[in-house]
């Protein structure tokens, strides 16, 4: 039930947004409509890490209660989490190309997400080179957590180079119209919505299959 | 003070095995000298390019030859069941840690030691600054790697497919770790001043700390018999 109202309301929101980015919001005065790449890629960012900190979270959870609820939650959320970097890393270039005149820089910030893209991604490949369950689910928590500390400090050593990056937010606020940051705010919204419904669901599948292969298991015993 | 006897313990059980068949450290000198090698042929080995490189190829080499070692470390367990039997020895999971760690550290600094005169004499580098600060960089980022290094390296163990696995989540990790130590030894390397070295000698520390720290608590969750 709460899926699906969930369900509901992210397709609501993220079709408004989609609305808002595409005919409501103008376009930008310099560099144009290849400008509005920029709400979807901002929201992306912004589901990654939110996704990379609750695999922290679902990790140190796990290791303290054992509940393998948590390592659902860790290994959906990190699939969720690698999916949006990935759309990061190629809106950004796409927007690069024409506003910098090239797809990629080692900035701080572009570096840093790469890093953090390889970082789950190997979260990943842990989770599917281990095959049984409570030994998957207790190092790609360790592996969750340690991952999620290195974050800062790779963001630190990177930072000493250049950033061209541009600084949207900054402690004056936001940096645009009032139009613009509207519509930022509500992708950033919607994105949030559609985080949390593939969660639920992921979530849901993933309970599914682990009740699956102790059904199997009962039965081969049997 | 018992904690570390034990530490002392499993790290002399692993550096006598190692006196003995001294298989580990020279094939881990040979893979340096091979990558050093490599490099060579990839770049001109007379020309300007490698002086700008030089500190990079120290580390590469020093980074892809430390990989074998540590895949070594936890693998070599596995014959005999060795490893059950020290993940269900009565001692706490950090003692393994540790000693693993030191062994790996003293593993590759030996390897180091020898590696970093050739490389200075292979491609005729004269260095401008203080050796002793450029030991004090090599030690340090050694020691960073040996302890990630050696956590995950006892976590990749008991993966279907460690040996591959290992540098593949290794890697992502050390890149603070990299980048503070291929610059700090760039600067060092030029003769560069104190204010120019001492922030990258910082981030090495801290990452060394952290990264000793945070695997040393989160062991027993790895090492769980």
């Amino acid at each position: 039930m709460v899926r699906k109202v969930l369900g509901w309301i992210t397709f609501v929101m993220v079709l408004t947004a989609t609305y808002l980015v595409f005919l409501w919001v103008p376009n930008e005065k310099v560099m144009g409509p290849v400008q509005k790449i920029f709400y979807f890629h901002v929201a992306s960012a912004w589901i990654g890490f939110l996704a990379f900190f609750v695999v922290f979270i679902a990790g140190i959870a796990y290791l303290v209660t054992r509940n393998s609820f948590w390592d659902s939650v860790g290994a959906a959320s990190a699939e969720i989490g690698v999916m949006f970097t990935t759309i990061v890393l190629i809106t950004g270039p796409i927007w690069a190309r024409s506003a910098w005149n090239a797809w990629w820089t080692w900035d701080p910030r572009l570096t840093t997400t790469l890093v953090l893209w390889f970082i789950y991604v190997a979260y990943l490949l842990i989770r599917s080179s281990v095959h049984e369950q409570e030994k998957k689910s207790r190092f790609s928590a360790v592996f969750g957590i340690v991952g999620f500390i290195d974050v800062p400090i790779v963001w630190f050593s990177i930072r000493w180079w250049r950033t061209i990056h541009p600084v949207v937010v900054d402690s004056s606020g936001l940096a645009m119209s009032s139009k613009m940051s509207f519509t930022l705010i509500f992708s950033v919204a919607a994105f949030t919505f559609l985080y949390f419904y593939l969660l639920s669901n992921s979530v849901f599948v993933e309970r599914m299959r682990s009740e699956l292969s102790e059904l199997k298991e009962a039965l081969l015993n049997r | 003070m018992r904690y570390f006897a034990q530490v002392r313990a499993l790290l002399w059980k692993d550096l006598v095995s190692e006196l003995r068949t001294k298989e580990m450290v020279s094939s881990m000198l040979i893979f340096s000298f091979l990558v050093t090698v490599v490099f060579s042929f990839a770049f001109e080995p007379d020309s300007d390019t490698i002086k700008q490189v030089f500190p990079g190829i120290i580390w590469a080499a020093f980074i892809f030859t430390g990989i074998l070692g540590l895949n070594r470390s936890f693998i070599n367990e596995k014959g005999n069941d060795c490893i059950m039997g020290l993940m269900s020895a009565a001692v706490d999971k950090g003692v393994i840690f540790l000693g693993k760690m030191t062994g790996n550290f003293i593993f590759m600094t030996v390897m180091e030691a020898i590696t970093l005169p050739v490389l200075f004499v292979l491609f005729d580098y004269r260095m401008k600054g203080s050796p002793i600060l450029l030991i004090i960089v090599v030690v340090l980022g050694t020691l960073g790697f040996a302890a990630i290094g050696t956590f995950l390296s006892a976590l990749s163990v008991n993966t279907s497919n460690s040996e591959v696995l290992l540098p593949i989540i290794l890697f992502p990790l050390i890149t603070p770790l990299l980048i503070a130590a291929v610059k700090a030894t760039a600067v060092i390397l030029a003769g560069g001043e104190f204010a120019e070295w001492s922030n990258w000698l910082t981030i090495l520390l801290a990452y060394d700390i952290i990264f000793t720290v945070i695997p040393w608590f989160l062991v027993d969750y790895v090492l769980e018999v």
